[in-house]
């Protein structure tokens, strides 16, 4: 078959543990995928072709279901994830403006990371925090009622955070 | 008080009113309690007989009435059967299966549990949003604290029934809230939707019969259960027995969500409970039923909400998102808002749907940005319709549905915009302009010194001028003049 071929090159420990962990091995790809992501970050093509080499199914089906999925990154993403709600509560309560002040603060497009790898900037749809609208998360934490000339601040909150951490 | 007085809470007993990560909470409410009563003194088909005769219908928004899916589900033999649960919240604008789950975990545990004992099922499985981490965590704790005390699992209360229950992540796509790809997402795949029948009752998970439902629907189950099928007729309509549960947001004063008995009319939503609209602006139109349903205007205000009627507007009670809009909402914008996502979460498998929809979708960003012709209107319909009647799964079916809806009550808002290339509401970007009005004026230079692309001119105490050619319309010099000289049409 193909996919044996394949040569993988590094090994997963996390993986193979939490593989063995799963009492039921049906469906386990989606499961493997998400903690592959918790684990890396990311979805690298080496881990795609590891996960294909481990549940025993062609590579294109791993690539498949993680393009499939708008949770799973291809790419390594910035250190903080600033993600702009654009649900429905959300857009005509004014996000795409934040977002927008988004792009213009951090000199990217949306989906797009800064190049000194510190915020990736995304559009989510509905966090179910409606009541808050327009919303905008970083990482986990949540921001309620943002406005264009809140964005700032926010951005230089975690620019702040990441200098002490530098220091 | 009337905004407490018209709700009434069934689906949401216990949210906020116990601690949802202590299982003593809910079994103080009388919890576990029908689960109890189902397994000792109701055999598996009078069980699925008082569901029937309730009337409980599918609260994920196609309305299909409960009983009659694990009816079907029972009557499938195997030897194996399964118990789903649609926690794939996907609809922007919809939170009420979040706050179920967040607040009251073990009442959807509980039904997945009547239900496997009335379909002849020992397997469940919920497939929850990954998005929804404080839901996940308040999940895995209740199935815990369930299965130490017997709830769950082996022989349940010693009754030789037994039931196991696993969650399963989403990983973000909104067309897994269709059946048929949530099924084939628990199977490790893409999340694409098969064509039905076989309903899933009959071959489902796995290809074994599985009875799918919503979070809010099994919500209601053990009340159901638990005080009969009469009691729970008290509520509701004829044809739409019980209670809904809405997220209300948008442009009200009172957002959050709302549980009222089905019939209630809109405005007692709209005006009494959500506190009517803010910033006494004008209403404008609800929408309803996210990005498969339609806008709801001001002249139906008084409509009864149940399943038949919204559909007889040309809207949908889907899952229950409601936001509402005011004047300022220009309603070309809000179809290609939902075009621009169901587009994007178009699975892909059939080709209406794939590329129907990206059509409309250029059609709407060409009559937003002033390009629109005469013929658009006449497109959009004819498309919007083959896509309705030829697509694979729901997603597809009822993706059109807000151009449609908005075509049959703003159809004159769309001649705005491709006729006389105006934005009525003043939202859509290209189609605006701000001009400083001279007698207004004081040259007091706030406009000037906030734009952010310096193309607003003038002496100080002289009257400003805007540079049309130079202005990307941002707003920004509207929202900050003190004198309210400036203009947007």
């Amino acid at each position: 078959m193909a996919q044996e071929s394949v040569e993988v090159r590094e090994s997963y420990p996390e993986l193979d543990a939490f593989y063995d962990s799963l009492s039921d091995k049906n469906g386990a790809l989606i499961p493997m995928l998400h903690r592959a992501q918790g684990e890396y970050g990311y979805l690298s093509q080496d881990v795609q072709l590891y996960v294909a080499h481990k549940l025993g199914v062609p590579a294109s089906k791993v690539y498949g279901v993680a393009t499939f999925y708008s949770l799973f990154n291809l790419e390594r993403k910035g250190q903080y994830k600033i993600n702009v709600c654009l649900g429905t509560a959300c857009y005509v309560r004014g996000s795409e403006a934040v977002l927008e002040a988004f792009e213009k603060e951090l000199n990217i497009k949306r989906s797009e990371t800064t190049s000194d790898g510190l915020f990736t900037l995304a559009s989510i749809r509905c966090v179910g925090a409606c009541g808050l609208a327009p919303v905008v998360m970083v990482g986990e934490k949540v921001y309620g009622r943002v406005t264009p000339d809140d964005v700032k601040g926010i951005v230089d909150e975690y620019l702040g955070k990441a200098g002490e951490g530098n220091g | 008080m009337s905004s407490m007085t018209s709700q009434v809470r069934i689906a949401l007993r216990n949210c906020g009113v116990i601690d949802p990560e202590n299982i003593k909470d809910y079994i103080a409410t009388d919890g576990y309690d029908a689960l109890a009563k189902a397994l000792f003194t109701m055999t598996p088909d009078e069980v699925v007989e008082t569901v029937k005769k309730s009337g409980l219908r599918g609260r994920g928004g196609a309305g299909f009435p409960t009983g009659v899916k694990w009816e079907t589900a029972r009557r499938s033999e195997s030897d194996i059967k399964y118990v789903l649960c649609n926690a794939d919240e996907g609809d922007p604008g919809a939170f009420m299966d979040r706050s179920v789950l967040e607040g009251d975990p073990h009442c959807v545990l509980e039904a997945m549990a009547i239900c496997g004992y009335a379909i002849g099922a020992n397997q469940g499985v919920i497939y929850v949003r990954a998005e929804y981490p404080l839901a996940v965590k308040r999940l895995q704790i209740a199935i815990e604290q369930a299965s130490e005390l017997g709830l769950l699992g082996d022989n349940i209360l010693g009754s030789g029934f037994s039931f196991n229950l696993k969650l399963y992540f989403g990983a973000g796509a909104f067309v897994c809230g269709e059946e048929t790809s949530l099924m084939n997402s628990v199977q490790g795949g893409r999340g694409e939707p098969r064509l039905k029948p076989p309903f899933p009752a009959v071959k489902g998970l796995w290809d074994k019969p599985t009875n799918i439902n919503n979070v809010e629907t099994y919500a209601n189950v053990a009340q159901i259960i638990r005080r009969g099928w009469e009691w729970f007729r008290q509520f509701g309509t004829e044809k739409s027995p019980g209670t809904k549960v809405f997220a209300l947001a948008g442009k009200v004063n009172n957002v959050g969500l709302v549980e009222v008995p089905m019939g209630t009319p809109l405005r007692t939503i709209v005006e009494d409970i959500g506190g009517g609209i803010r910033n006494n602006k004008k209403f404008k139109a609800a929408q309803t039923g996210g990005p498969s349903g339609g806008c709801i205007p001001a002249e139906h205000l008084d409509t009864p909400i149940e399943y038949e009627s919204l559909i007889g507007l040309g809207s949908m009670m889907g899952s229950g998102g409601m936001i509402v809009l005011d004047e300022d909402d220009c309603m070309v914008g809000i179809s290609k808002f939902y075009l621009t996502f169901t587009a994007e979460e178009s699975c892909g498998k059939c080709t209406p749907c794939r590329i129907g929809n990206m059509r409309l979708l250029e059609i709407l960003d060409r009559i937003t940005e002033g390009n629109g012709e005469e013929k658009d209107l006449d497109v959009l319909e004819n498309l919007g319709n083959t896509i309705k009647d030829t697509a694979l799964c729901g997603l597809g079916q009822s993706s059109p549905n807000p151009i449609i809806s908005t075509l049959r009550y703003f159809r004159k808002e769309y001649e705005e915009h491709i006729f006389n290339k105006r934005c009525p509401a003043g939202s859509c970007s290209k189609l605006i302009g701000y001009k400083i009005l001279p007698e207004k004026c004081t040259g007091c230079t706030v406009c000037a010194r906030n734009c952010p692309v310096s193309c607003i001119s003038g002496e100080r105490k002289q009257v400003h001028v805007i540079d049309q050619e130079r202005c990307t319309k941002c707003g920004v010099c509207f929202s900050k003049c003190p004198f309210k000289a400036i203009i947007r049409g």
